[in-house]
């Protein structure tokens, strides 16, 4: 017999209702209206992150709520990490973020990555939530060497994880769960 | 710092699960990437407890107080309690835990829920609260009631708490659904049954405490989390840049 260990709590759906708990303002509850956790306050070059996720028939997830994670402007994580919260607009699926651009990240054996967000998607019908990053297109050359982007074999694949530039930082990273040009998740 | 332990996917309910309908459209097709643990992934976000109202984690009060009501919420008075802790027994401390649940007529108090339960004038849903310095955490609140939804006709959600939990690092960020010991709709459930053994969802059902119990006010039920374990140092011999 291996080793045993507790077994980790299993996942469930956050299920449609995930604003009440995590989001009460856009629930309509009257709590915490004073709460814009999709809004991160740093020092940095600001940019907005928008987007859509979409379902296997490309229709917007529009109960999909977002976490952000990321390093502040001198790449510190841990306590000086940011972290932001955004729920899918539900009329339209929009996510909005407002945030830093990060910088290089180190990895392991001195080897860097390219800067990116991590983010967790959450909403009704997803059992366990997906994880995936989103990277800046101006940062093709350091695409070439980042340690995530290189174990995705397909450059269609890649690309995938990378933003569009809609103006002077203004992002778009639109998720698509599945099928034709289905994002990348990862098992961390 | 060192790496989380492999999640152990089997336990957790995988992403297509046809008798959940929502699941089929909304589950990747690809397998997920394999991704090596960096500084992003073994750390997370700390939240400081005074960003928490006193009143954060007592659901019977907090939503009547935030409106002006001196009135408390409708329902069977429980208090929820337990400890989390990683897998390898370790307490996971400081951490934020939020909650959200119907209430006792199994109504959210939510925009999109049109279930026709009354909603309580005094009852919000919402919660949140830190685990101490042991990992232990609790709140007050009252059983939500079970309600049906659209899924095979009509199912019926056993009564339950959302409990989200995020633990030390993005690695061990949960989020996952508290049931209660002897509620005869939990085997029927299309949800619950997304995970495939039967050990992994006893893992979700709170049991009594009679224990516990606060005389001629509350009953308890107690509700133990693991979060992903990690692992130790064996060698320092992999500069990991940070």
């Amino acid at each position: 017999m291996p080793v045993n260990y507790l077994k980790e709590t299993p996942s469930q759906t956050a299920g449609p209702y995930v604003h009440i708990g995590l989001l009460p303002a856009q629930a309509g509850l009257a709590m915490r209206h004073n709460e814009a956790l999709n809004v991160i306050a740093a020092e940095g070059e600001r940019i907005v992150i928008e987007g859509i996720v979409h379902d296997g028939l490309g229709n917007p997830v529009k109960d999909a709520l977002i976490e952000l994670w990321q390093p502040d402007a001198r790449g510190e994580l841990g306590a000086k990490g940011l972290w932001g919260r955004a729920g899918a607009d539900h009329e339209t699926g929009l996510y909005r973020f407002e945030t830093i651009r990060p910088p290089v990240l180190p990895w392991r054996n001195g080897q860097s990555q390219a800067p990116h967000c991590s983010l967790l998607i959450f909403a009704r019908g997803i059992n366990i939530h997906l994880h995936t990053r989103m990277y800046f297109p101006e940062d093709g050359a350091l695409h070439a060497t980042d340690p995530a982007l290189l174990r995705v074999d397909s450059a269609a694949r890649r690309a995938t994880l990378v933003a569009a530039r809609q103006g002077p930082g203004q992002y778009r990273f639109d998720i698509r769960l599945q099928g034709e040009n289905e994002t990348v998740f990862f098992d961390m | 710092m060192t790496d989380y332990m492999r999640r152990d996917r089997s336990w957790h309910p995988p992403a297509y699960t046809p008798g959940y309908k929502t699941s089929v459209l909304r589950s990747p097709k690809c397998a997920l990437l394999s991704l090596d643990q960096g500084p992003a992934e073994t750390s997370g976000p700390v939240f400081k407890a005074d960003m928490l109202h006193p009143l954060d984690n007592d659901l019977i009060r907090n939503y009547a107080a935030a409106t002006g009501s001196q009135g408390e919420a409708i329902g069977e008075r429980i208090i929820v309690h337990g400890r989390v802790t990683d897998e390898t027994g370790r307490p996971v401390p400081r951490t934020l835990l939020e909650v959200w649940q119907a209430n006792a007529g199994g109504r959210y108090r939510h925009r999109n829920d049109r279930y026709l339960a009354p909603l309580d004038p005094n009852f919000g849903g919402c919660g949140r609260f830190m685990s101490d310095d042991e990992g232990h955490y609790f709140f007050r609140t009252i059983k939500p009631g079970p309600y049906p939804w659209p899924n095979h006709g009509s199912d019926w959600r056993p009564a339950h708490i959302h409990v989200s939990i995020f633990g030390e690092a993005f690695a061990q960020r949960l989020i996952t659904q508290l049931y209660f010991e002897g509620d005869p709709l939990i085997p029927l459930c299309p949800i619950v049954r997304t995970i495939r053994d039967d050990r992994a969802i006893d893992q979700l059902v709170a049991r009594l405490d009679m224990g516990e119990m606060r005389s001629f006010d509350c009953l308890v039920y107690r509700f133990d989390i693991v979060l992903r374990g990690r692992q130790q140092t064996f060698f320092e011999n992999r500069p990991e840049g940070m």
